[in-house]
């Protein structure tokens, strides 16, 4: 489904991201992972536009491009959640997830001053789609509570709401559980499978703790100071002797 | 001194119309605002930029129709231009980095004005007239009754007053009501995060920035015919500062009352307290209120609480 060929990044005389290739695969968790630095992060936002790399094409949905505005990759379906939360402060629970819907709404302006007929029932339409995700990831006490009031790790699930009220075709995740506990882990990791088979929705995955990578993940790519090491299932991806020495760290 | 009822409701009335004014031009301020959370610092020189533009346009024989739609079309392209050249290679960075831009482009503005239109003083005419309107006078009352002349309301200010309250009407709900209005809020708190849901940053910025610029052709088209069109125009950004404090950065209605509470309040300070103290206290008044209110509601009467984790 999303095809990554050959992609360089650079900042200035700094190589974010040397080279790499790999591919995402319909229906699939791919995780993407790596020491700090490594570049992961810098993948996920060339797939989603908000970086732009010298090198290399993107195919996604069958269409290969190298520049994605990231307001486009929105509207073909490309959702994601950032490392450190990236929710509007300000709002309200419900109009964070309701931002995901917006991209969905056809009505015009003027209806929707008036809040008058077709807008009215979308607006309503909307709403129900936003109460089903709230269902769904266990978050209806706190649907009104503006999210900058929300311990860090609600925040983490309200982020990832707002991404699947996008209903996307391709979520990014990155870090969905740094700095969460044990528990919150677990509930963040059973979201991610359900998301994964109910909706149906790829996901690709950044994240440190191994145990949950390899749990989850269907595929795994693995990278370091910007170049690819490692690709495969968990258990190859674990056993390669290059990843060990560079990431897993096993005792030289 | 003249403490009768008429007397005062006739001042009040005086500093209700010019707070209209004033809530016309923080208006401005407030689009910006909301929309990019930086306090646009150019907004007065698009004022001053715009009221010039028109004058200039009607002195080159337009009519007065065309040389308004032309004006409100240079204020769209002004704002397609700080976008392409200002906002977009800041994308992403602190708001007072954005701040420091906004002086720039009031500098820019300032200078291209001048340098298009010549900086004498242009006096602008409306056509509306500016006498005085009586109300509920009672002619045959004997001499003396206070109602006897009942209460003078000049009818260029009751006018300003009604198109601005249109103009505040029709935003409102635009921009409470509507998916940009919920767009603009997103843009706001985070570049990052709305770009990720599909929200595409140049045309909201384009977007607002061009009401904006309406915004200050109509605010600039009032005062430049109540003062005459002239370079301190562009200096009623600091009165709109008090009124952005009172009534929050962030609201629309806000503003409104941020202003008629500035425009009353100076007035009736001036004439009914500043004999007391010397006068002259209507230029530092609304100041004064502004930084009381700061004292207790930091986020302004209306604006949105201020959240912080700690």
């Amino acid at each position: 489904m999303l095809e990554v060929r050959g992609i360089s990044l650079r900042f200035g005389r700094v190589q974010a991201i040397g080279n790499v290739s790999f591919d995402i695969r319909r229906g699939e968790i791919r995780s993407i992972i790596g020491p700090n630095g490594a570049g992961k992060t810098s993948m996920l936002n060339c797939i989603n536009g908000f970086y732009q790399p010298q090198e290399g094409t993107i195919s996604y949905l069958g269409k290969t491009r190298r520049a994605m505005r990231p307001h486009e990759a929105a509207r073909r379906g490309i959702a994601r959640t950032f490392q450190n939360v990236a929710l509007f402060k300000g709002m309200s629970t419900l109009d964070n997830i309701m931002t995901g819907r917006m991209m969905k709404m056809r009505s015009n302006l003027l209806a929707q001053a008036l809040y008058w007929g077709p807008n009215q029932r979308e607006e309503i339409e909307h709403r129900k789609r936003c109460e089903a995700i709230i269902d769904f990831l266990e978050i209806q006490a706190i649907r009104k509570t503006p999210v900058g009031r929300l311990p860090y790790g609600l925040q983490k699930r309200v982020e990832l709401a707002r991404a699947l009220a996008m209903e996307p075709t391709l979520l990014l995740l990155d870090e969905p559980m740094a700095g969460m506990n044990v528990e919150e882990k677990e509930d963040m990791c059973r979201f991610i499978l359900d998301a994964n088979e109910q909706l149906g929705t790829t996901i690709a995955l950044i994240e440190h703790d191994m145990g949950v990578v390899m749990d989850l993940s269907d595929r795994v790519v693995v990278l370091d100071h910007g170049e690819k090491l490692a690709d495969g299932t968990p258990a190859e991806v674990s056993a390669d002797q290059g990843v060990i020495d560079a990431y897993l760290g096993v005792a030289h | 001194m003249d403490l009768t009822l008429p007397f005062f409701v006739e001042v009040l009335i005086g500093g209700l119309l010019t707070g209209v004014m004033y809530a016309l031009v923080a208006l401005g301020f407030v689009l910006v605002f909301k929309a990019s959370g930086i306090f646009n610092f150019a907004q007065g020189a698009m004022v001053l930029f715009a009221a010039l533009t028109y004058v200039g346009l009607l002195e080159l024989g337009t009519g007065a129709v065309l040389a308004f739609v032309l004006t409100a079309l240079v204020m769209v392209l002004l704002a397609v231009a700080v976008e392409r050249v200002v906002l977009r290679p800041l994308v992403n960075q602190e708001p007072i980095i954005l701040f420091m831009a906004t002086i720039g482009i009031y500098y820019v503005l300032d200078g291209f004005g001048q340098m298009l239109w010549g900086s004498d003083i242009k006096a602008l005419d409306l056509g509306i007239a500016s006498d005085p309107m009586t109300f509920l006078a009672r002619p045959d009352a004997p001499e003396g009754d206070p109602w006897k002349y009942g209460i003078m309301v000049n009818r260029f200010d009751l006018t300003a007053a009604a198109v601005a309250a249109v103009l505040v009407l029709a935003l409102a709900l635009f921009f409470q009501k509507t998916r940009i209005g919920r767009a603009l809020r997103a843009v706001a708190d985070d570049h990052q995060a709305a770009q990720s849901v599909g929200i595409g940053l140049p045309a909201i910025w384009v977007i607002v920035w061009s009401v904006a610029g309406l915004v200050a052709l109509v605010s600039g088209l009032a005062w430049g015919s109540k003062l005459g069109v002239q370079f301190t125009l562009a200096l009623i950004t600091l009165k709109a500062l008090p009124v952005l404090i009172l009534g929050g950065f962030t609201s629309v209605p806000g503003a409104i009352v941020g202003g008629l509470i500035v425009g009353a309040g100076e007035k009736l300070a001036e004439v009914f307290i500043g004999p007391l103290v010397g006068g002259a206290i209507e230029d530092w008044f609304a100041y004064m209120l502004a930084m009381l209110v700061l004292l207790v509601r930091p986020q302004g009467l209306f604006g949105e609480r201020i959240i912080e984790r700690i």
